[in-house]
């Protein structure tokens, strides 16, 4: 018996299962079609550079970009190491070795692929401005805005955010940059896949993806790299064959290609279908529990955010004894209690939720072959779970005969 | 996390889950003791009321959690264990029995300290409600 058999998954944002078309296509690559794409002398190397290709042109198709600028990478957090660490090096102001390299412009609740390489770049002598969210979690174009200056070199922010699904407007802030002459990146590794991209049209010079969050294989991703209006260079971080333009040195993994193509070839057929279901289901998971049960709050924008998932806190009650009650649903939880610390997420700290509401919350995401019949079952196991718990708050019982928590002093030891 | 078997017994079914009353209704009952204590680490809040006798003997005790697993369960043996024992006997339980009874883990130590000092917070609060003399209140783990 495996997890599948005895536990919902409602994790699509942490990972996804890959689709049977995708495994389909990928195989053949292994045994049969498996020569180096890069072997030009043979039929075995022509063979696998087919794939490759065939799959650049779907992953391009998907973004409207042009084949020439994606880039095959091991994923996301590679992409995004590329992208952010190549531009701000490529168009430093000051050689190496000296202070005042140039402006970066992020957010403090990018995902940790995005904030590490940035505090990288500070020790190196540039200069980030972290932008912190409003309590709705979404940056905006004006934020931007008025965070650049004239030494801004690179923009890198996220087009929908991991924890919460919100959205950041993107395309105006590619705009902004395009104006101001400084290079746009996003991490679009939540968004691509589940709604419609154009780089074009959306004002973006680097996009990053990942193919395991659109139901393609786990160690491969992409990267979106501008050559036109305007070209954008980058000063690659591995050296060696000069493969992928000289941005990304090594043998290419082919069946992984083959997989993240036929991923996106999917994607762009299904995902407006996909998305609409799904989001009735999101809408009913949420409207239920929140009927059900008091103090429930979804963190977040409530329309400006993917249409899959959903960050919901339940107040007074602890967040891993919450994780230990609804065992048969896996999902994430904003407190990062579990992975040894204690400290509740930095991306619900920044959108100003309390402490208690950070650890209580979950990040449901809904996916593909998710059925109404496991809403319904996870609306049951929730609501049951957070019942049980508040049988047996301390706080929960002070907040209904109305006592202010806040100002209660306990008794530490 | 794995937990123990019997942290998930007592998370399932949590032993004495309960009050005598509200914080206000008990504070003038001299048979009761009150401790309500929380975890710096965690922000987790334990509190434990018990009903004591005029012999000195925990006729009764509930406790409320909010916390982890392992406070659940340590509060929840916690009640079972001080139940019929003397206040004396009740301090002397120490947070290490409960982490063994419990299996617990290395970062689940505090738990059980939640629920040491609890006892003692309740108890200490009964004595003094009691003119009893109450014993320092620092200690070490
Ligand atoms: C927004 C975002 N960026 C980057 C990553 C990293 O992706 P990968 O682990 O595939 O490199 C993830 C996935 O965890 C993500 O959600
Ligand atoms: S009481 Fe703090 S984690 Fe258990």
């Amino acid at each position: 018996m495996t997890a599948q058999d005895t536990t919902i998954y409602f994790d699509h944002a942490s990972t996804t299962p890959c689709d049977q078309r995708v495994v389909d296509a990928m195989l053949p690559y292994f045994t049969s079609i498996y020569g180096n794409s890069s072997s030009r002398n043979h039929a075995y190397g022509w063979e696998a550079e087919e794939g490759v290709d065939k799959a650049r042109s779907q992953v391009a198709e998907l973004l409207g970009a042009q084949p020439k600028e994606i880039i095959f990478t091991s994923g996301a957090t590679e992409s995004n190491n590329i992208a952010i660490k190549g531009a701000a090096r490529m168009y430093a102001k000051a050689p190496a070795g000296s202070d005042n390299r140039g402006h970066i412009i992020t957010a403090v609740h990018e995902h940790k692929a995005v904030i590490d390489p940035c505090r990288r770049l500070e020790r190196e002598g540039f200069d980030v401005t972290f932008l912190e969210p409003g309590a709705d979690g979404i940056i905006t174009a004006q934020m931007v805005k008025d965070a650049l200056r004239d030494d801004t070199i690179l923009v890198s922010i996220m087009w929908a955010n991991n924890e919460l699904g919100t959205i950041n407007e993107v395309p105006c802030i590619g705009k902004i940059c395009k104006e101001h002459g400084a290079v746009f990146h996003t991490d679009a590794t939540q968004w691509v896949g589940k709604l419609p991209t154009d780089v074009e049209a959306d004002n973006i010079d680097l996009l990053s993806l990942s193919a395991h969050k659109m139901y393609g294989p786990k160690g491969i991703g992409a990267l979106y790299v501008r050559r036109r209006r305007p070209r954008v260079r980058l000063e690659a971080i591995q050296d060696g064959g000069g493969h992928e333009r000289g941005f990304r040195s090594g043998t290419l993994n082919v069946s992984s290609i083959v997989g993240l193509g036929a991923a996106c070839a999917i994607a762009k057929e299904e995902m407006e279908a996909d998305g609409e279901r799904l989001k009735k289901l999101r809408d009913k998971l949420e409207s239920e529990l929140m009927s059900r049960l008091e103090v429930v709050e979804v963190n977040g924008h409530r329309d400006q955010r993917l249409p899959h998932m959903t960050n919901i806190s339940f107040g007074f009650v602890e967040g891993e004894s919450l994780m230990m009650g609804i065992k048969n649903i896996a999902c994430s939880s904003g407190s990062a209690c579990t992975s040894a610390s204690l400290e509740p997420s930095y991306v619900l700290k920044a959108l100003g939720v309390g402490d208690e509401l950070a650890h209580s919350s979950l990040r449901l995401s809904l996916g593909r072959h998710t059925t109404e019949a496991e809403v319904d079952e996870a609306i049951e196991g929730i609501t049951a779970a957070v019942e049980h718990l508040r049988a047996m708050s301390p706080l929960f019982d002070l907040w209904k005969e109305g006592v202010d928590i806040s100002k209660i002093e306990w008794q530490s030891h | 996390m794995a937990y123990s078997e019997k942290v998930i017994e007592h998370y399932q079914k949590p032993q004495n889950v309960g009050s005598f009353g509200t914080s206000s209704d008990v504070k003038e009952r001299s048979d009761i003791g009150v401790g309500i204590v929380g975890a710096p680490e965690c922000g987790d809040v334990m509190q434990l009321q018990i009903k004591v006798d005029d012999a000195g003997k925990i006729e009764d005790a509930k406790f409320k959690c909010f916390g982890c697993g392992s406070a659940i369960a340590s509060s929840s043996l916690a009640t079972e264990w001080i139940k019929g024992r003397t206040v004396d006997e009740a301090l002397a339980i120490k947070n290490t029995e409960i982490v063994e009874e419990l299996a617990l883990p290395p970062v689940k130590i505090h738990c059980s300290v939640l629920a040491e000092d609890s006892i003692r917070t309740a108890i200490n609060d009964w004595k003094k409600k009691n003119g009893h003399e109450v014993e320092d209140d620092h200690h070490h783990h």
